[in-house]
């Protein structure tokens, strides 16, 4: 039995957007990876998203969003985190987000921002690189 | 690493250091094993319900429906959800929450996803030490849901006090209803999807088992001590509908039916005896492979024996004597 450390992650997908094929990608990517991948599924509002992160202590957690309203959603998202002290997860959004979009995310301490077409070993290479513990 | 502080929080009942110490004992069982040394005068105080059941029977979904009944009553509930890791590559994927849309809030229910790391049985090692935890800090009533299992993944019987087994209609004919294995382990047998044809089929299969089994004695002593829990209480059978959550005020009282039971017949001690004693065999049989891993990687002896038993002066069943002579274990 193996008790080497295994990268949790949080795949999910927040807010009206119904296009999970991205998010389904990389959750199986991570997984054949070696990460074990918790899927939500789609329609997550910000509070199922803290609440599942606080619960499930992943290493890191993966947002997509394909519907534009990634300004809206991804702010809300940091600050209940930070509400609840989760200052040590990564967090990262992907899908389609407009390069003049980028620097506001970052500022909000997102990190990512793939898109379709990344090779998934890109992304992979990016949890692991990229994790805050 | 000194855990004391989360300890401390856990047992006020703060959700994050809760999380935090699974995480914990699911990666490192020394640190498991303070956690539990800890916590442990802290636990027995919830009620744990194993849920089973093959892939697609709507386990998940049941379980979503059931926790809104129990919260519903004032309790708080705790879900450890169990998947498969991939034996390829070591990952998993975990779905359950998924099933479990139903906007619960962090006070009252806490889930928990749980990759089973290769260990057979359908639960993971962490499994027990996890039901601990959330026993300390504060469930009422702990839901662990296995791995979508077969016909044997029988684990969960040693660590739930009321096991219910999810069947479906239209699943297996009746030979499936027949087979050893967690058939024999259930105490409440819940036929899920209620609304679709052959509901009453899959019932009728389930209680001619049923009376095939109570007319059957068994003969060794020892197989009867152990198996005392399913040879007197006769299984329950409750038809429920998980998305609209038709019956579940029959099942709930079946499952208190169950529960009552076990404590008026006394049954709850030797269900306690059998969990402690099986506990305390997966932690020696952990303790006693990693012993004898570290002694067969880094002993020199060892070498000598194995040119030994290559030079067919000493074939491998005397070796493995020589092992357990040099671990001081022979009797």
């Amino acid at each position: 039995m193996s008790e080497k450390r295994k990268i949790k992650v949080l795949v999910c997908k927040p807010g009206l957007d119904g296009h999970d094929r991205g998010a389904k990608v990389i959750a199986r990517a991570l997984r054949d990876a070696g990460m074990e991948v918790i899927y939500t599924g789609i329609h997550q509002t910000p509070d199922d998203i803290v609440n599942t992160v606080v619960q499930e202590d992943p290493d890191a957690v993966m947002l997509s969003i394909l519907s534009g309203s990634h300004n809206a959603l991804c702010p809300v998202i940091m600050d209940k985190l930070k509400e609840q002290g989760i200052d040590d997860v990564l967090v990262a959004v992907g899908g389609i987000i407009p390069d003049e979009d980028k620097p506001f995310l970052e500022k909000h301490g997102l990190m990512g921002f793939y898109g379709p077409g990344t090779d998934l070993n890109t992304i992979v290479d990016f949890v692991k690189n990229n994790l805050k513990r | 690493m000194d855990h004391s502080d989360l300890i401390s929080k856990l047992l006020k009942g703060n959700t994050r250091a809760a999380a935090r110490l699974i995480t914990i004992v699911e990666n490192d069982i020394e640190a498991a094993e303070q956690v539990v040394n800890s916590i442990y005068q802290y636990t027995g105080r919830a009620y744990i319900l194993g849920i089973t059941g093959a892939p697609g029977t709507g386990k998940s979904t049941f379980i979503s429906t059931l926790t809104k009944n129990f919260i519903e009553e004032g309790k708080k509930v705790g879900i450890i959800c169990v998947d498969p890791t991939s034996p390829l590559t070591g990952g998993a994927l975990l779905g359950d929450r998924i099933r479990m849309k139903q906007h619960f809030s962090l006070d009252n229910v806490f889930i928990r996803s749980m990759a089973n790391r290769g260990q057979l049985g359908g639960l993971a090692r962490a499994t027990e030490d996890t039901i601990k935890i959330l026993d300390a800090y504060g469930c009422d009533i702990i839901i662990v849901e296995t791995v979508g299992v077969g016909q044997s993944e029988v684990d969960i019987f040693k660590s739930a006090q009321t096991v219910l087994v999810l069947l479906v209609p239209g699943l297996g004919d009746d030979i499936q209803v027949i087979k050893a294995g967690i058939m024999e382990i259930t105490d409440i047998f819940v036929v899920n999807k209620m609304d679709l044809p052959g509901a009453d089929k899959k019932v009728s299969d389930i209680m001619q088992m049923l009376e095939f089994k109570s007319s059957y004695k068994y003969e060794s002593a020892d197989f009867d001590e152990k198996f005392a829990k399913i040879n007197q209480w006769t299984p329950e059978i409750s038809k429920v509908n998980s998305k609209t959550g038709e019956n579940f005020e029959v099942l709930i009282k079946l499952i208190e039916k169950h529960k009552l039971f076990l404590q008026q017949s006394g049954i709850i001690l030797n269900y306690l005896k059998n969990r402690i004693k099986t506990e305390s065999i997966q932690i020696l049989r952990h303790k006693l492979t990693k012993k004898i891993e570290d002694l067969m990687n880094t002993d020199a002896e060892i070498d000598k024996y194995i040119d030994q038993v290559i030079q067919k002066s000493l074939d491998p069943y005397s070796m493995a004597n020589q092992i357990i002579k040099m671990l001081g274990l022979e009797k």
